[in-house]
């Protein structure tokens, strides 16, 4: 039904549509490939490495870019774009997440875990290829599906596996869950449960950045934030005004968008005028990128580039990332309305699988040092879940904590004193 | 009444030169009277000196000297890298204040009015309010989001709610309402210090009006804690709680029922939340009455809290029932006379505690 819509919805449209050609002069404008894409199901999938660039030269700020990323890509080029231990790092990392994200749903599945959860299985390529560019203090706020980015960021995953079992020993202590990841010490700035709600935050992250470095003289400070967020967000008030305001005062930031056509259960086609997010980034006087989201190593050449413009502090970088979730949009998601078919695609481009396959056919690793990884992972999650049950769950104590830095904020009790200095009140206020 | 009040609001503004504080202080003897206005503007200006982490952004903050000029003269005195103009975004800009907090920065945001709040209600509930609870400890908002709240002069029904209820039920805000000078300095300068998120909740009719205030109050260091109350006036016939401009008018109200005989006891609330129970309980377990005003809404009110608190502490000691005086239960009407009606006036406060006074007859003859 969704589909037959966006068939519909297409025809009507003004662009120049032509997805059955592909040697006309429509190959030279955009449309050709992604409509192919974004129909998903009803059309023929044709994947041609070259006309994925020419998406992003139609905003002409970002000819630079993709130039630079085509280049690197041809397959004839002798160098390659990572390193062994590179390689290896970014397969863990991305096994790291899928495995995790499995074992939550095990774990979901048996009443471990509860409430709502948001798998990420899929779009790992995304969290692994942008994140493991960053340094600690740069910062990364997420939406509700945060599992990985906080994997990703550096959270240790018993850390994450505890909070999401809603124990004392999680990395919010149980007070956040899983729509809710915050860590200072790795500056993960949340886990926002309302679309749209990280992207100022983020902004404002970077907003910081910039003034501690010209107003607070910090001259070295050149931390970069980047926000994560859906295609659904793209339609909402709250992005528009940070792509503005981030252009405005030339902040420090990279807006990810993890196009994974489906809002829970509205397709992207059904609720964009023009689905063509990264152009966004144009009108507002930044470079707009569109990147393929299940390859991890074009999406980090394109972060690359993003987070160095950041630092340099040339400004914010819109990157739309196309990719795709495997699960539901939650765990509660009966996920009825997407094509198996086109699931079936995509998860013929799953990004660990194709990673795997350009390690041994560029001979950066054996069969058996992944597999020596994957079972490494596997121990870990095992671990996590080991730790995160029998971690003990919070204190009835704990119940009153931390509601103020402050404690004062609770006011007078009727004894005229502050109520956080009656000893009964709560034990350990403003405990961390 | 309000028309003149708003004349000579705007006559002052413009009359005003930014005073230093320093000129102020230097009449050692006389107590001396600052406009509302001017003690907003000066303990913006020594907390941004104090600390560099301080920034202001808002609409209008920066070369219109403020819409309300109370940012007068710091975007010349700090450069617009601490003074921000912003563009008509209040989620964008709110979301950027909090971010900002959640680094270590310590913004005021101001809104032009705190209606306008509701467009960025879901960063100071959301993303301000909770975050500490959320992240357990880990990431604390020191933001004070500011601006005039409640009724106006003839500024309609989307520019005149009082938002004191709504923000005050919120667990992990602070909300503060300052009547005078210098409730308004002391207030403003523990907030900007305070590491919480606190919403600043002023009057727009009491910019313009001048109240003395102590050398002490002048002092760069000055603070007034958060979470206490001020009894304005002692008395011991009934007890009157206001916040923001019904001080004012519960202050009349208590001069005309001294005439009758009864001796009204005036507290200022000056802290919605945390709400100071015990002030108001003790004083209500010494006069034995109670009359709550304010200016919003009268469902779900501040008032409705401050009666369920005394009833549930103080409810031997009741003389009489609560007697609740708050705004009229519709949207705020344009014209004047509607308007006057829809706002506690103060013979409504006095009609109220001679009420709360004479309800109670003895059953038997008492001596």
């Amino acid at each position: 039904m969704a589909t037959a819509f966006s068939t519909a919805k297409f025809s009507t449209q003004p662009f120049p549509l032509n997805p059955t050609s592909t040697t006309s002069h429509d190959s030279s404008i955009v449309f050709a490939r992604p409509t192919s894409q974004f129909l998903g199901s009803t059309r023929k999938f044709r994947l041609t490495s070259s006309s994925k660039f020419n998406l992003s030269r139609r905003s002409k700020t970002v000819v630079a870019v993709s130039d630079v990323v085509k280049q690197k890509k041809s397959k004839s080029s002798p160098s390659l774009l990572i390193t062994k231990e590179e390689g290896l790092d970014l397969y863990e990392d991305m096994v790291l997440g899928r495995a995790f994200e499995d074992m939550c749903a095990q774990m979901y599945y048996r009443g471990k875990m509860f409430g709502f959860v948001h798998l990420y299985n899929g779009q790992e390529a995304v969290s692994t290829g942008f994140i493991k560019l960053l340094k600690q203090q740069d910062s990364v706020v997420s939406t509700y599906r945060d599992h990985v980015h906080a994997l990703s960021k550096g959270v240790p995953a018993r850390a994450v596996m505890s909070e999401l079992f809603g124990k004392t020993t999680g990395c919010c202590r149980g007070q956040g869950g899983s729509m809710h990841m915050f860590s200072r010490e790795h500056n993960l700035l949340g886990g926002f449960a309302f679309i749209g709600e990280g992207i100022p935050v983020a902004t404002g992250a970077a907003f910081t950045s910039k003034y501690k470095r010209e107003v607070l003289k910090e001259a070295d400070c050149d931390h970069v934030t980047l926000a994560f967020f859906g295609d659904g967000t793209c339609n909402n008030g709250q992005f528009f005004e940070c792509l503005n305001m981030a252009a405005l005062w030339k902040l420090p930031i990279v807006f990810v968008v993890e196009n994974n056509l489906w809002a829970i259960g509205m397709s992207h086609l059904r609720a964009t005028s023009d689905p063509h997010i990264y152009k966004k980034g144009p009108a507002f006087g930044m470079p707009g990128i569109h990147v393929d989201g299940m390859d991890v190593l074009k999406v980090r050449e394109v972060a690359k580039e993003a987070i160095g413009r950041a630092r340099r502090g040339e400004g914010p970088t819109l990157v739309e990332c196309e990719t795709y979730r495997f699960r539901g949009h939650s765990l509660a998601d009966p996920d009825e309305l997407r094509d198996p078919a086109e699931k079936a695609r995509y998860a013929a481009r799953d990004p660990i699988t194709a990673l795997k396959k350009y390690l041994i056919e560029n001979s950066l690793a054996s069969e058996a040092e992944l597999k020596t990884i994957e079972k490494k992972i596997d121990e870990v999650v095992e671990d996590a879940v080991e730790f995160a049950d029998e971690s003990p769950v919070p204190s009835r104590s704990q119940l009153l904590e931390n509601v103020f830095a402050d404690p004062k904020g609770f006011g007078i009790g009727p004894d005229g004193r502050y109520r956080c200095e009656d000893p009964k009140f709560t034990e350990g206020t403003a405990h961390v | 009444m309000l028309a003149i009040a708003r004349q000579r609001i705007l006559g002052q503004s413009f009359q005003k030169i930014r005073p230093a504080v320093s000129v102020l202080r230097s009449y050692s003897s006389a107590a001396k009277q600052i406009t509302v206005r001017e003690a907003l503007n000066s303990a913006l200006d020594e907390e941004m000196s104090a600390d560099p982490k301080v920034f202001l952004m808002g609409e209008e903050v920066g070369e219109y000297q403020g819409a309300y000029k109370i940012t007068k003269g710091l975007l010349e005195k700090y450069g617009p890298e601490r003074v921000l103009d912003t563009p008509i975004t209040e989620a964008g800009f709110t979301g950027i204040g909090v971010g900002a907090a959640y680094y270590g920065l310590k913004p005021v945001v101001e809104f032009m009015t705190f209606n306008f709040s509701m467009q960025a209600i879901d960063h100071i509930i959301n993303s301000a309010a909770k975050s500490n609870y959320m992240s357990a400890g880990q990431i604390s908002v020191p933001i004070v989001f500011r601006g005039p709240n409640g009724a106006a002069a003839g500024v309609g029904a989307q520019h005149s709610q009082c938002y004191a209820s709504w923000y005050a039920s919120c667990p992990g805000l602070k909300v503060l309402s300052p009547y005078n000078s210098e409730d308004a300095r002391g207030l403003l300068k523990a907030a900007i210090r305070d590491p919480d998120p606190v919403v600043f909740l002023e009057n727009e009719l009491l910019y313009g009006e001048s109240f003395p205030v102590s050398d002490e109050v002048l002092d760069s260091s000055f603070c007034i804690p958060i979470g206490k109350a001020k009894i304005e006036r002692e008395g011991k016939d009934v007890t009157i709680t206001a916040f923001s401009k019904m001080v004012g008018y519960a202050l009349k109200a208590a001069e005309i029922l001294e005439k009758d005989g009864i001796h009204a006891e005036v507290i200022n609330l000056r802290s919605i939340r945390p709400l100071d129970r015990s002030t108001i309980n003790a004083s209500v377990r010494k006069t034995n009455r109670l009359v709550t005003v304010e200016e919003g809404f009268p469902q779900h009110g501040v008032g409705a809290e401050i009666c369920a608190s005394v009833v549930e502490e103080s409810f031997a000691y009741l003389d009489a029932p609560v007697e609740r005086i708050a705004g009229a239960d519709v949207p705020m009407p344009y014209a004047a006379n509607l308007e006057r009606m829809a706002v506690p006036q103060i013979e409504d406060i006095v009609r109220a505690a001679r009420r709360a006074c004479y309800r109670s007859v003895p059953l038997a003859a008492a001596a």
